[in-house]
């Protein structure tokens, strides 16, 4: 029981607004004490985890290569790309790129998209020329809308593709439980939630279109 | 054989050019956090776990400092040359790369072709960026250095949440909380089951920021011995629907950094959990039809 207290730690860390890398830090050292584990111990072994997860941080190596772009006029060079195309809506886009998150990771290709690779160069400025066209005021809302709609569209189509990290987990946790079950077999159940994802997403974009067609009149 | 050591070696680069640019600037909490990020990539392997949990700690207190700077205003400029066609390098490669590395197991470690194709991919962007746009040597790491900044300390938080994940590993949370939720199911009720599984692995999720550390857990407590023994479902339904729910709890939390923290900072939100909040009316339906399919398969 006692090692829940670093779950307490985050929880109340996260609510009282403190600086989430000292709640972090604070929460392993907790929980690694109510574990019986000394301090440098402790210390050590986040260390060692830190350094095996760095792949995560290795992504902010395409940011000079958006910046650069960006220097040369990229947002600008979008935003005249959506005027030129008459019918397109910041919903119709959203749902368009949706459908196409969730092809390409149920096929695998998740890195094809992303915050860094397409969302801030693209998918972003895209969505705020054509909600700004629509008479759109907070624009920052539509580019969170942006990174919502790349999240739910790589989570709710990757888990099709049999060879993805989750279903070689569920295979492994299953086997210890001397369950045998085919990849194949889990990765079809991910298709009817993957088809809901996109009719709930795709309802609420649908309905932005029309409550900003409405704000206009 | 090339592996992620090459990816390593790139983002260290970046990270290290940074920090001299800093150095520069005067901008001496931004330099000494960039310069870290820039000795763990490079040397991360040679300072041992104990080195690494002291270079943790010296980033925290540079990143909670309050003294880092923010990224200077951006420059919108007239557009030249084919920008579309270079943003599309990157992704284009990321997809290229994946496909020919996975091929060449003697060449390049095939469990790292999707990075080393995104590695190679941002190098080739960058050459072609040079040759067509013509920008002066160093702009592209003072423009990504602007952006760096911009994101500033979230930038490390999805590297020490997935620490964290590894103490409360070591030190069993997940067993605990198992325990718990098993406890919480009325008898015998095949829907008190599911939504217990279900929402479990939602919450769960959320406290700690990734599905793949709540599966194990509720799968043992609820999933094998309630929904797939003693109601008889079907495995492979029980897990995959189980793991999607977890995915929604995903969209619901700023434990999630690298989702929903991150593309906040990254496009510049005024409100650190705006991303979280766009995805909320999403997530909350799509955990309820779950649990219902859920329930349907098992009943």
């Amino acid at each position: 029981m006692l090692v829940l207290a670093g779950v307490a730690v985050i929880a109340l860390g996260f609510l009282l607004r403190f600086n989430p890398l000292l709640v972090i830090v604070v929460a392993a050292l907790v929980t690694g004490l109510a574990a019986g584990l000394d301090p440098v111990a402790i210390l050590a072994r986040f260390g060692h985890a830190f350094n095996e997860a760095r792949y995560v941080t290795a992504i902010y190596m395409v940011l000079p290569v958006i910046g650069l772009l960006e220097r040369a006029g990229l947002q600008a060079r979008v935003r005249s790309l959506v005027v030129g195309l008459r019918g397109l809506t910041v919903g119709r886009l959203l749902a368009g790129y949706l459908l196409f998150r969730q092809v390409s990771a149920a096929l695998g290709l998740n890195a094809i998209g992303g915050p860094a690779q397409t969302v801030r160069p693209l998918v972003a400025p895209m969505a705020e020329a054509a909600a700004a066209r629509q008479g759109a005021i907070d624009l920052d809302q539509v580019r969170a809308l942006a990174a919502a709609t790349d999240n739910v569209g790589l989570f709710f189509g990757e888990d099709i593709f049999i060879a993805i990290g989750s279903i070689l987990l569920m295979k492994g946790v299953l086997d210890g439980f001397g369950i045998h079950v085919e990849p194949f077999h889990m990765s079809v159940w991910a298709i009817p939630t993957a088809l809901a994802a996109f009719l709930i997403h795709g309802l609420r974009l649908w309905l932005l279109d029309r409550r900003l067609a409405r704000t206009v009149r | 054989m090339i592996g992620v050591g090459f990816v390593y070696l790139v983002a260290g680069a970046f990270f290290a050019a940074c920090a001299l640019m800093g150095i520069a600037d005067r901008r001496w909490a931004n330099a000494l956090f960039h310069g870290l990020l820039a000795l763990s990539f490079v040397a991360g392997d040679r300072i041992g776990d104990l080195g690494n949990g002291v270079l943790v700690l010296v980033l925290v207190a540079t990143a909670t400092s309050g003294r880092m700077r923010r990224g200077g205003p951006a420059e919108d400029a007239s557009p030249r040359g084919p920008l579309l066609a270079l943003t599309l390098v990157v992704p284009a490669a990321a997809l290229g790369g994946t496909l020919i590395f996975q091929r060449v197991p003697a060449l390049v470690d095939p469990r790292q072709a999707t990075l080393l194709a995104l590695t190679v991919g941002v190098l080739l962007a960058l050459a072609l960026c040079h040759l067509l746009l013509r920008p002066a040597p160093l702009d592209g790491v003072r423009a990504g250095r602007r952006l760096l900044d911009e994101i500033g300390w979230a930038a490390v938080m999805p590297q020490l949440l997935a620490s964290l994940g590894a103490v409360f590993a070591a030190a069993g949370v997940g067993e605990v909380v198992g325990r718990l939720t098993a406890h919480a199911i009325p008898d015998g009720s095949v829907l008190g089951a599911v939504i217990v599984y279900a929402v479990g692995m939602a919450l769960f999720t959320v406290v700690m920021g990734n599905a793949f550390a709540a599966f194990p857990v509720m799968a043992a407590a609820v999933g094998i011995p309630l929904l797939v023994r003693q109601h008889g479902g079907d495995p492979a339904p029980v897990a995959a629907i189980g793991m999607l729910a977890g995915f929604c709890g995903t969209l619901l939390t700023p434990m999630a950094a690298n989702f929903n923290i991150v593309p906040a900072a990254l496009l510049e939100l005024r409100d650190r959990h705006g991303v979280i909040r766009a995805q909320a009316a999403t997530a909350v339906p799509l955990l309820l039809f779950n649990i219902v399919l859920l329930w349907w398969v098992v009943r």
